[in-house]
């Protein structure tokens, strides 16, 4: 069985299409990996009968973020108030999947309402790094990037707002892809800042992420703003970057990045100059306010969307409370946990009266800039480069106490998000953390003009292969049991 | 979370020096050309299929407590 497991889903695909493989075979045996999760990945997984699928990716199991509705299947965003909450629909993205044969392995565990950089804000528990179980996996997608680095998933999709696919991905040593907004449908996506939400792939290597999007793009009659990627998508092959030129943004330099991060970020653009790229700095002047902006405009979009968690028509209700008013109040008190209530607080605030020109309004102004200056950027140049995240995995609890140095995380994946372009992150390679201890993963993005994912897929799998990153996790010493709440004890998928 | 509040404020208040007078604010980061779809009437989702997800549903309807409290 562990032969199976070892195999990246291009390939097993490819011996399950070539009847090498049993698909149901191929599904048990990732089901019996999921079912071992001391991660607290999972929030809910599959235990129905085994149906062989049809299609491009028949037998491949995929764990999806608890943020895509799924109908029948608890669906929770890991927050309290969508606790027993059994969609009537699945989101268009899992129904693009299941239609190329995929199978649902399980819901995976995430920042409450995708709100997040660490996985510490799930109403269900936090989930451990598989690389240092003390440390997060980051987030908001930390449940889909640990169980594919931990082996109890070949492949996971989440969603991406400010970093929550890239970072995670980065912090827990394997590839996750932001497409385009725009690129794929979210429909049935449970909306945080409706403005910058966008799906994507979680995999080991960025061929899957490849095969992963060439499924899931496209344009969908329930979601206005999806418009798909012209072309398609295909299996990445170049092997060098001669004639491509990657800019490092000289705004995003020095301060805050960890050494060892540094060092990798540096050793990567060695990498991409042995392969015949050229590196280069360019001014990106508005970026590092891209944080700035982004704490005005995801959570106003937030303080709107989450509005409709009244108690009345799906999840759960305070008991007791006696009038109207009250019962609002008191549903929304217990249900929403401390993150998500200071986000609904600063977007109500910054979209109030007397603020909005100050707060908002700028901040769309900013968005602006931010976006003209990649456009700017990308007149020069094919790439924009940095690294994923300033830090490898901190360790739980050493930024839950202090929101804006867990903000600050996403300084480098937040511009890209903010103008709607596509970016990936790969594994590129270890680094000790600033506090001394075992060596962790860092993560490289790479950010690509909007829609020009195959170039983006290209360029990072020819890096990929030159990196030849292979380290897994060090398997588990002791067993230990996830802290807080187990949730498959624990309602979430009463 | 009042001190909370009051730091991330001041850090987002650095955008207040930056000159955007002649800056449009975003809307949508791509570009869209609005299409329309013919008015075709589709089925809707059941009733029941609707309320089944409801914390109190009754008699064909979400029910709420009284927006007064001696009601």
């Amino acid at each position: 069985m562990g032969g199976l497991l070892e195999l990246s889903v291009a390939e097993a695909a490819g011996r399950i299409a070539a009847g090498e493989v049993s698909p149901a075979e191929y599904l048990v045996a990732w089901r019996g990996a999921a079912a071992r999760d001391e991660l607290n990945a999972y929030l809910w997984r599959a235990e129905d009968p085994v149906e062989e699928g049809e299609g491009p990716l028949a037998g491949i199991p995929v764990a999806v973020k608890d943020i895509f509705c799924t109908e029948g299947v608890p669906t929770t965003a890991a927050s309290r108030i969508l606790q027993g909450y059994r969609p009537p629909y699945t989101a268009a993205a899992v129904s693009r999947l299941t239609d190329a044969g995929v199978s649902l392995l399980g819901k995976t565990n995430m920042d409450e309402f995708a709100m997040g950089s660490s996985n510490e804000n799930s109403a269900y528990g936090p989930v451990l790094n598989p690389w240092d179980r003390g440390r997060v996996p980051g987030g908001s997608s930390g449940g889909s990037a640990a169980a594919v680095a931990g082996g109890l998933a070949p492949c996971a999709i989440g969603t991406d707002t400010g970093g929550s696919i890239r970072q995670p991905a980065a912090l827990c040593g394997i590839v996750g892809l932001k497409p385009t907004y725009g690129a794929i449908s979210r429909y049935g996506m449970i909306a945080f800042a409706s403005s910058l939400d966008q799906c994507g792939p979680l995999t080991r290597d960025v061929t899957d992420a490849a095969l992963l999007l060439s499924v899931l793009e496209g344009r969908d009659r329930c979601d206005s703003t999806s418009v798909g990627i012209a072309g398609g998508v295909r299996k990445p092959s170049r092997e060098d970057l001669k004639g491509l030129r990657f800019a490092v943004p000289s705004e995003l330099g020095g301060e805050g990045v960890e050494t060892g991060v540094r060092e990798v970020f540096e050793a990567t653009l060695g990498r991409i100059e042995s392969l015949g790229g050229e590196v280069a700095e360019t001014p990106l002047p508005h970026a590092e306010h891209g944080i700035s902006a982004y704490y005005l405009i995801a959570p106003a979009e937030a303080s709107s969307n989450l509005a409709r968690y009244d108690g009345v028509r799906y999840g759960t209700r305070a008991p007791g409370a006696g009038e109207l008013v009250e019962m609002y109040e008191a549903t929304r008190a217990v249900g929403f946990g401390p993150e998500v209530k200071r986000r609904i607080m600063l977007g109500t605030y910054a979209l109030s009266s007397g603020y909005y020109d100050a707060y908002y309004g700028r901040a769309q102004k900013v968005r602006a800039k931010i976006a003209a200056d990649f456009s700017s950027a990308f007149s020069a140049f094919d790439f924009v480069v940095t690294p994923t995240s300033p830090s490898v995995a901190f360790n739980l609890g050493e930024k839950s106490g202090d929101p804006l140095a867990m903000y600050l995380n996403d300084f480098f994946t937040v511009p890209m998000s903010l103008a709607g372009i596509p970016a990936i992150s790969i594994p590129a390679g270890l680094a000790e953390p600033s506090g001394g201890g075992p060596q962790l993963p860092v993560g490289f993005q790479i950010a690509a003009p909007a829609f020009a994912e195959q170039n983006l897929l290209e360029a990072a799998y020819a890096l990929e292969r030159a990196i030849g990153f292979d380290q897994r996790p060090p398997a588990a010493d002791v067993p230990q049991g996830p802290p807080g709440q187990s949730a498959s004890g624990d309602g979430a998928d009463a | 979370m009042t001190d909370e509040l009051a730091g991330i404020l001041e850090h987002v208040d650095r955008i207040a020096a930056l000159d955007l007078e002649d800056v449009s604010p975003t809307s949508h980061v791509v570009e869209l050309e609005n299409v329309l779809r013919p008015d075709r009437p589709r089925p809707s989702w059941p009733r029941d299929v609707v309320l089944a997800q409801a914390p109190d549903p009754v008699a064909g309807a979400f029910r709420v407590p009284s927006p007064q409290a001696d009601a």
